[in-house]
């Protein structure tokens, strides 16, 4: 189908973008990879009045580590992370995994890591590693940037911390010590598809072999990604023995709240989450060359 | 709105609305029906065109508008004149079409991913052509015409040998 009529302008800087921004308020939306917006403005279940490409905005397309933090800027796309030089060191493990299951990739050349976060869709999976990574998004509007935890940031399904006139510049990962790997589980019907259900996990270890941090979340699991705290209290302090990864697991289970549909049952779904975290522990594990 | 696009080098000069998208553009408003429609998901890569050089993009999914002052590459564009390109001429060889429906899309993704990986493993290219979908081949016989693209393109006097 073809999208209702709208406006469209093409913002040159950051400065120009928010002025759009402002001067439409709610009737505005930011065109960044186009991946998630246009297929939904396809089928008429978006219908902005304005678009604002932010595409041709100088300086905004980066991947930059500095001050112990990875900073993505908010028109890299995921074929970037995923083609990036250091991208396959452990430390980097879980979003080098999130970069290469994200869509299909035809679709990673375009779509944007800070896109996927705005988007929030309930089974993203950017999400759902930003939270596992404590991720942080900075967003900009009239008055200056403010940096937003990412567990603030997400707030319902398909809604941000991105106010009216606002928009998001940049998300920042905090770079993992050499102690840290993490792994990204994600069962889909087919390449391109949407979770049935996916695992985030990022581990760090101390000297002696017990976890020191822990970041558990899951997708496609509740209105948007999902926090297991209780799985990351089990686990820091411990040793990742087999029991405290199945404790680990269970709990994910039982936090899970997925919704039936064509691609499985909530029993089913529940079960999964915990299959794929005690995965993606094993997994991370294994990267570190720690044994369960 | 008034936009600027080259298409295969040439350049063409519209007046699009804005809700264009833009592989209508290239079809109904330049004349380029090389480049195919096979969903209304963005989900079978029949649309994929090469933006800017090295980009595979689904044409189905960027308005006409964002194509303003950039290049597009179609299946119109890979030919020299009458000598295919290595693609093409792979895919001729090694029976990577039946219907031909996906091929423009699958050229095209191949094209960009050779740009980025000149010497791909089949791995590389099965995981690279993942979001094209083919009703006919079952896929093994594109996997080898790009492949043999792959070599040509990595060793050019192979081409006539
Ligand atoms: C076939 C297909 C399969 C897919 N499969 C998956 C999948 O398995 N997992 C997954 O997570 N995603 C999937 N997606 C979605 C894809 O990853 C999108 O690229 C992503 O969700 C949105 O990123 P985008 O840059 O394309 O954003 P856009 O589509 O441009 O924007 C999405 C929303 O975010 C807003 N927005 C974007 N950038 C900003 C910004 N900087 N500031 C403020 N607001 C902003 C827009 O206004 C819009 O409301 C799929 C998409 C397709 C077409
Ligand atoms: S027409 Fe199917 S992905 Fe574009
Ligand atoms: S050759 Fe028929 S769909 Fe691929």
């Amino acid at each position: 189908m073809i999208p209702a009529a709208f406006e469209y302008v093409r913002a040159h800087s950051i400065d120009e973008a928010i002025a759009h921004l402002q001067q439409h308020g709610g009737d505005a939306r930011v065109l960044a990879g186009g991946q998630s917006l246009i297929p939904a403005m396809r089928f008429r279940l978006a219908r902005p009045a304005v678009l604002v490409d932010i595409n041709s905005v100088r300086d905004l397309s980066y991947l930059r580590a500095s001050d112990g933090v990875l900073e993505i800027g908010a028109t890299s796309r995921d074929s970037d992370v995923e083609r990036a030089g250091w991208i396959g060191d452990r430390r980097w493990s879980l979003i080098h995994d999130v970069s290469r299951v994200v869509a299909d990739p035809v679709v990673r050349q375009m779509g944007t890591v800070v896109g996927s976060l705005c988007h929030n869709d309930p089974s993203g999976d950017w999400t759902t590693a930003a939270l596992a990574s404590r991720a942080e998004v900075v967003v900009r509007g009239k008055a200056g940037a403010r940096t937003v935890p990412i567990d603030e940031f997400l707030v319902d399904s398909f809604t941000t911390a991105v106010g009216e006139g606002e928009m998001a510049v940049a998300a920042r990962f905090p770079k993992p010590d050499d102690r840290t790997a993490g792994s990204y589980q994600k069962i889909e019907r087919k390449v391109g598809d949407f979770a049935t259900a996916a695992a985030a996990v990022q581990i760090s270890l101390n000297a002696d072999g017990t976890v020191r941090a822990a970041g558990i979340a899951l997708s496609a699991a509740g209105p948007c990604a999902l926090r297991v705290d209780e799985a990351e209290r089990l686990l820091v302090g411990r040793e990742p023995r087999d029991e405290t990864i199945r404790a680990a697991a269970d709990a994910a289970s039982r936090r899970s709240a997925p919704q039936a549909d064509l691609r499985g049952g909530v029993d089913y779904k529940k079960h999964l989450a915990g299959v794929l975290v005690a995965r993606g522990l094993r997994q991370a594990l294994a990267r570190l060359g720690a044994r369960a | 709105m008034k936009i600027h696009v080259t298409i295969n080098g040439a350049a063409y000069e519209r007046d699009v609305e804005p809700r264009t998208l833009l592989v209508h553009f290239l079809r109904d408003d330049c004349g380029q029906t090389g480049t195919h429609v096979g969903c209304d998901t963005s989900s079978c890569g029949c649309c994929v065109v090469v933006v800017d050089g090295d980009r595979a993009v689904k044409s189905c999914t960027m308005f006409a508008v964002q194509a303003d002052g950039r290049e597009i590459r179609t299946v119109e564009g890979l030919a020299d004149g009458g000598t295919l390109h290595p693609l093409q001429q792979a895919f001729w060889d090694q029976h990577g079409l039946q219907c031909g429906y996906c091929t423009p899309g699958m050229l095209l993704t191949a094209y960009a991913l050779l740009k980025h990986n000149p010497a791909p493993t089949d791995a590389d290219i099965r995981e690279g052509l993942a979001g094209n979908l083919c009703r006919c081949t079952g896929y093994q016989n594109i996997v080898k015409s790009v492949q043999q693209a792959a070599g040509t393109l990595g060793h050019p006097s192979a081409a006539t040998a």
